[in-house]
């Protein structure tokens, strides 16, 4: 699946992990939203830069959902609140990109929060099909806010069986 | 006087990890300076190059955005005043 490719990117030192049931669930979540943008917590282990498990949150942007997400302050700590009272720790968001690439936009950039990952989907539909997931990639705001830097997404598969 | 403003986990790389810091100051206004003034890498975070809070920060009086407090910044902190810094999350494609 060429979607769930790891993508090595030397220019950045960053590696943001997460396995395949949480990005199948986030995958799944941008599905079910499209034609609109819909964004969500990535909880975890920050040390580690593992992802554990992927919060859906609510898109509150009532003119161009298509196109723009917002979660207000209130959302935001309630959701970040009940994640680390579970001793879970944020390491980023997610968003997705309706009909348009896995790329940050200027909007985008002029509104990340540093030291986080910020997940981007693509979801596109062909001609004659549903809505499919086109890429994801993973950004991180640089220090000067002047742009975003590409992270590496490493995508891991359920663990092997023990032996019998 | 002293006043206590909480950190959201993005900006602890600021703060030396910490999640609350104290600092002084007599208002909401006052309180965000000094908190700048000690911990400068928030600077470019929660303000923009005209100086104003950015569109993602808010800041909150103990339950209320001080956005919609009569005075907003200017309001005035009682001792042990808590404030928290929350960051709304918003983006899009184009």
């Amino acid at each position: 699946m060429s979607s769930l490719t790891a993508r090595p990117d030397t220019r950045s030192g960053t590696t943001l992990h997460i396995g395949l049931d949480e990005l199948g669930r986030l995958h799944a979540h941008a599905l079910r939203g499209y034609p609109h943008e819909v964004v969500g917590l990535l909880g975890g282990d920050r040390g580690l830069g593992e992802v554990r498990q992927v919060v859906p949150l609510e898109n509150e942007h009532a003119d161009a959902p298509e196109r723009r997400f917002r979660v207000d302050g209130r959302q935001l700590m309630r959701a970040e609140r009940a994640l680390e009272a579970d001793g879970v720790e944020v390491l980023g968001y997610y968003h997705s990109h309706p009909d348009h690439p896995a790329s940050w936009s200027d909007e985008d950039r002029d509104q990340a929060l540093p030291d986080m990952s910020y997940v981007i989907t693509s979801i596109s539909a062909g001609p004659d099909g549903p809505p499919r997931v086109a890429d994801t990639r993973s950004w991180r705001l640089r220090e000067d806010r002047s742009g975003m830097d590409h992270e590496t997404l490493v995508v891991a598969g359920p663990a092997p069986a023990p032996e019998p | 006087m002293p006043v206590t403003v909480h950190i959201p986990t993005a900006l602890r790389a600021y703060t030396e990890k910490q999640a609350a810091v104290s600092v002084e100051g007599d208002t909401v206004d006052a309180a965000l300076q000094a908190l700048t003034t000690t911990y400068g890498g928030l600077e470019r975070h929660l303000r923009g190059p005209d100086g104003k809070l950015r569109s993602f920060v808010n800041v909150y009086l103990g339950d209320e955005d001080i956005r919609f407090l009569p005075e907003k910044g200017a309001t005035a902190l009682a001792p042990g005043a808590e404030l928290s810094i929350v960051p709304s999350i918003a983006g899009g494609a184009r």
